[in-house]
């Protein structure tokens, strides 16, 4: 059940990549374009996205449980710190140099594009070094904290 | 860098987005999780460990993903058009960047720029605004200052 559930979740948020055009890097580097050939659909992406994932959330988590798992576990830290801000901006280089995201980039995988095949075992390697880092700074963090 | 002239297409990203809601939403009322594709990918791949229960679903969301460029080939007849550089070392480093980013920055674009805003989470905000500003420099240096393709 979780699986098929799990499956048809996947495949609706890839036919909504493709749908919105936002598994063609080409849409994302010229969103990013502001100063040349500027196209706003990422920000109508955002929009229907955020909208519906707002009203939806709201019904949802109304319920004292999700329906295939024991209980909901939604993110719960607070605080804009040096990792959040630090990690969002490289991100944002290498989505600018690019023009995937990790969404965009699965998807796109099967078209067999070379840059994709390129981008996407990378992504994981950074993905990986990154979770590495995070455990290793953790405890550094928290003696700064002084906890 | 392909400089690919792409058209404006308000309806169908609209339509789109709200499909990638859906989704969001369809991952909240099964699972109780955030659909994040980069949490999502590193749970799948147990860089970070998670228990079976957990991890099946994402490994099924993920063929979900790679599914529907499949599927959208069977329904419309035409593969999903793209223009993805052939500049294959700045690819690679573009994948790191944003695998590492959106390890260390705790989400990408869609964990902290569809769940996390329509959660209105402060954090979620500020890495939108953080990574929709080093992307407009990002392209704004390689197109208008360095110039051309790389």
């Amino acid at each position: 059940m979780r699986i098929l559930f799990g499956f048809a979740s996947g495949l609706v948020f890839g036919l909504g990549l493709v749908v919105s055009g936002m598994a063609d890097p080409a849409k994302i580097l010229n969103f990013l374009d502001l100063a040349g050939s500027w196209d706003p659909s990422l920000a109508f992406v955002m929009a229907g996205a955020v909208i519906i994932t707002f009203i939806g959330y709201r019904l949802v988590l109304a319920r004292k449980a999700p329906l295939l798992m024991e209980s909901f576990d939604v993110p719960s830290v607070k605080g804009i710190d040096l990792t959040l801000v630090g990690g969002a901006a490289i991100f944002g280089i290498g989505w600018g140099i690019g023009g995937f995201c990790p969404g965009p980039a699965l998807t796109a995988l099967p078209l067999l594009a070379p840059g994709t095949l390129a981008f996407v075992p990378a992504m994981l390697v950074g993905l990986w070094v990154g979770v590495r880092a995070r455990k290793l700074a953790a405890p550094l963090s928290r003696l700064q904290k002084g906890a | 860098m392909p400089l690919a002239e792409t058209t404006f297409t308000p309806w169908a990203s609209l339509l789109g987005g709200g499909l990638i809601g859906l989704s969001s939403v369809m991952v909240m009322l099964f699972f109780g999780r955030i659909a994040g594709i980069s949490g999502m990918a590193a749970r799948a791949l147990q860089m970070v460990a998670v228990p079976v229960q957990d991890w099946s679903w994402r490994i099924a969301f993920i063929a979900g993903l790679l599914a529907a460029p499949c599927a959208a080939l069977l329904v419309t007849g035409s593969p999903v058009e793209q223009t993805v550089s052939d500049n294959l070392p700045l690819m690679a480093v573009a994948g790191l960047l944003v695998g590492f980013g959106s390890a260390i920055g705790a989400g990408c674009t869609s964990g902290h720029g569809v769940c996390g805003l329509a959660r209105l989470s402060p954090r979620s905000l500020v890495a939108v605004l953080t990574f929709m500003a080093s992307g407009f420099a990002t392209v704004f240096v390689l197109r208008h200052l360095i110039g051309g393709s790389a």
